[in-house]
């Protein structure tokens, strides 16, 4: 599940992963023409909008990418970095950049890419950029209260403007479409050019079908998680699934075992949790099976699970969603807490043993019975499994 | 003179989108540009007058965001990247060369000033506004963030309005 840094790509190799992504961002923004200045104030004057194209373009492809990754279970977007907002100086700022904009020719991206290949105003835009950031370090005392009023959090804009992550994409889609014809009749007049504005070449259209395909794609399959959510809520299903059992009395000698091999999932609700707690276990949620960090807990070999929760059914739902979603090494305990309350917990010996084996059963019942609430006594509740992972820090 | 052919933009935004897509599947951030110039920045500042970035605010607080060294930084990496990137697509496509441009109607001079002036706003309201195009106006979009479509409108929108009076400066 991505984001792969820290733990597919680690820190270091990070920054040869962020060269090469530098590079192929340089050839992109090289070849679209951003470096030229004319070619980017067109966009303001009317006679170019390559750049409006390409940032779009680009901006909406990568929001439905991040969906789609999303939907599908592949990122985690809680770690991803959502730039925060400051209301009032992402629009001071904003406009003031813009305004650099159209005196200087460039933003910083372009500039540096058109240094790169000798543009002498580009140098002096760099040479620019760096003085405007010393003079904000150097006057920040001045603007800091500004700079850092209007805090609103992380938002997302479609919870701002409260409507669904899809509607959203689906606006902003059509908008960028409507303003790609429409800059382009209002590019073809200035030139004087009398091509059509829109030609259905192969080429376009190509383009536009991937798009479709994938957008249309999403919409077929639900998202993973409620997908498999429905699943398990089909008792048949659940039923007829071959889940491997543990009996109470195994389970009660594996915990006065101290096996260490055997990690126990808790799945009652948290301060029942808090209240009783077995010796390595850990509370778990449904939730966590669609997070990054409590998967990797599960992923790990040569350890038995077993999912405890007070009756059967729910561990079997949790069970079998478990072993859908590809977790292995999964047991659930026969007849739940409930069962193992009664039997070994509170065990009593109501009649007299029929064989040797159960004579065997019940005296291990009787020690278990005081063992076990002792080593409940010591066992400091884990608690659920921590988000260890922090979001990454990125941004300007 | 001859233009050389750029590339397609609805070709080159679709592939800047997928590459942003891999940066954000891979780091979990965008990329980024202002950023490295701030890096840049710091670093010489600290080089020059050592006992100021340590009493100074604005570096007291970069430091705590970014430990160790500035330029051992993500975004400076990326930068370096996109300045190889761009010289070698420079070179394929035969536009490597040392050229001064500016509009018909001004001269070199006022060229330069106006870039360097240019360029000192942008920096300036890189840091109001947490990020330059890049790193706030389209990684803001990418990942849906409220503020950075917000300085992404006010990028745009503050070009727009203000276009018709530097008119001069390139038609």
């Amino acid at each position: 599940m991505g984001p792969l840094v820290p733990d597919v790509v680690s820190n270091e190799f990070n920054l040869i992963v962020a060269l090469v992504i530098g590079f192929l961002f340089g050839v992109i923004l090289e070849q679209a023409g951003f470096s030229t200045s004319k070619k980017l104030v067109g966009m303001f004057y009317g006679y170019d909008f390559t750049v409006l194209r390409v940032f779009f373009t680009a901006g909406f492809v990568a929001m439905i990418g991040v969906i789609i990754l999303d939907h599908f279970g592949l990122l985690d977007v809680n770690l991803i970095y959502i730039n925060p907002t400051y209301v009032g100086p992402a629009i001071v700022g904003g406009v003031i950049m813009g305004l650099g904009f159209v005196i200087g020719g460039f933003c910083p991206g372009t500039s540096i890419c058109a240094s790169a290949i000798g543009k002498i105003d580009a140098m002096y835009f760099v040479l620019g950029t760096v003085l405007g950031i010393l003079i904000f370090a150097e006057g920040y005392p001045l603007w800091e209260a500004f700079y850092k009023s209007g805090y609103a959090g992380t938002p997302r804009i479609f919870e701002t403007l409260g409507i669904s992550q899809s509607l959203f994409a689906f606006l902003l889609t059509a908008v960028a479409l409507i303003s790609f014809w429409l800059t382009s009749i209002i590019e073809n007049k200035i030139n004087g050019v009398k091509k059509p504005a829109i030609r259905f070449t192969p080429y376009y259209m190509g383009l536009t079908l991937v798009g479709v395909l994938v957008a249309v794609s999403a919409f077929m399959f639900p998202p993973r998680k409620s997908y498999y959510l429905e699943k398990i809520n089909d008792a048949k299903f659940v039923n007829s699934y071959p889940v491997k059992k543990m009996t109470v009395d195994e389970f009660a000698f594996r915990i006065v075992d101290k096996d260490k091999k055997m990690v126990i999932l808790d799945f009652r609700p948290l301060d029942e949790y808090k209240k009783m707690s077995l010796p390595n276990s850990v509370s778990y949620t449904v939730d966590n099976f669609f997070e990054k960090e409590p998967h990797r807990f599960l992923r790990i070999r040569h350890r038995r699970y077993v999912f405890v929760a007070n009756d059967e059914m729910t561990e079997r739902k949790m069970a079998v969603l478990a072993m859908e979603l590809g977790y292995q090494n999964i047991e659930i305990l026969e007849g739940g807490l409930n069962k193992f309350k009664k039997e070994i917990l509170n065990f009593k010996r109501t009649r007299e043993p029929k064989n040797k084996i159960e004579a065997a059963t019940f005296k291990f019942r009787e020690e278990a019975k005081v063992i076990i609430p002792e080593l409940i006594k010591e066992n400091k509740p884990k608690g659920p499994i921590k988000k260890k992972l922090k979001r990454v820090i990125g941004g300007c | 003179m001859e233009e050389t052919k750029y590339m397609n933009p609805y070709l080159a935004g679709f592939l800047l989108g997928l590459l942003l897509v891999a940066t954000i599947y891979i780091t979990g951030r965008g990329l980024g540009a202002s950023g490295a110039v701030k890096s840049i920045a710091v670093t010489t500042v600290e080089a020059i007058a050592p006992s100021h970035a340590e009493n100074a605010k604005f570096y007291q607080e970069y430091k705590k965001v970014h430990a160790g060294s500035p330029l051992k930084n993500w975004l400076v990496f990326e930068v370096l990247g996109l300045l190889i990137g761009a010289f070698v697509s420079g070179l394929i496509s035969e536009r490597l060369r040392f050229r001064l441009e500016h509009g018909p109607h001004i001269t070199a001079k006022v060229r330069i000033i106006s870039a360097i002036f240019g360029g000192m706003l942008f920096g300036f309201g890189a840091q109001l506004g947490r990020g330059c195009t890049s790193g706030a106006a389209l990684s803001g979009m990418a990942v849906m963030s409220t503020g950075g479509i917000i300085t992404m409108f006010a990028i745009f929108g503050g070009a727009y309005l203000f276009a018709a009076f530097f008119r001069k400066l390139w038609l």
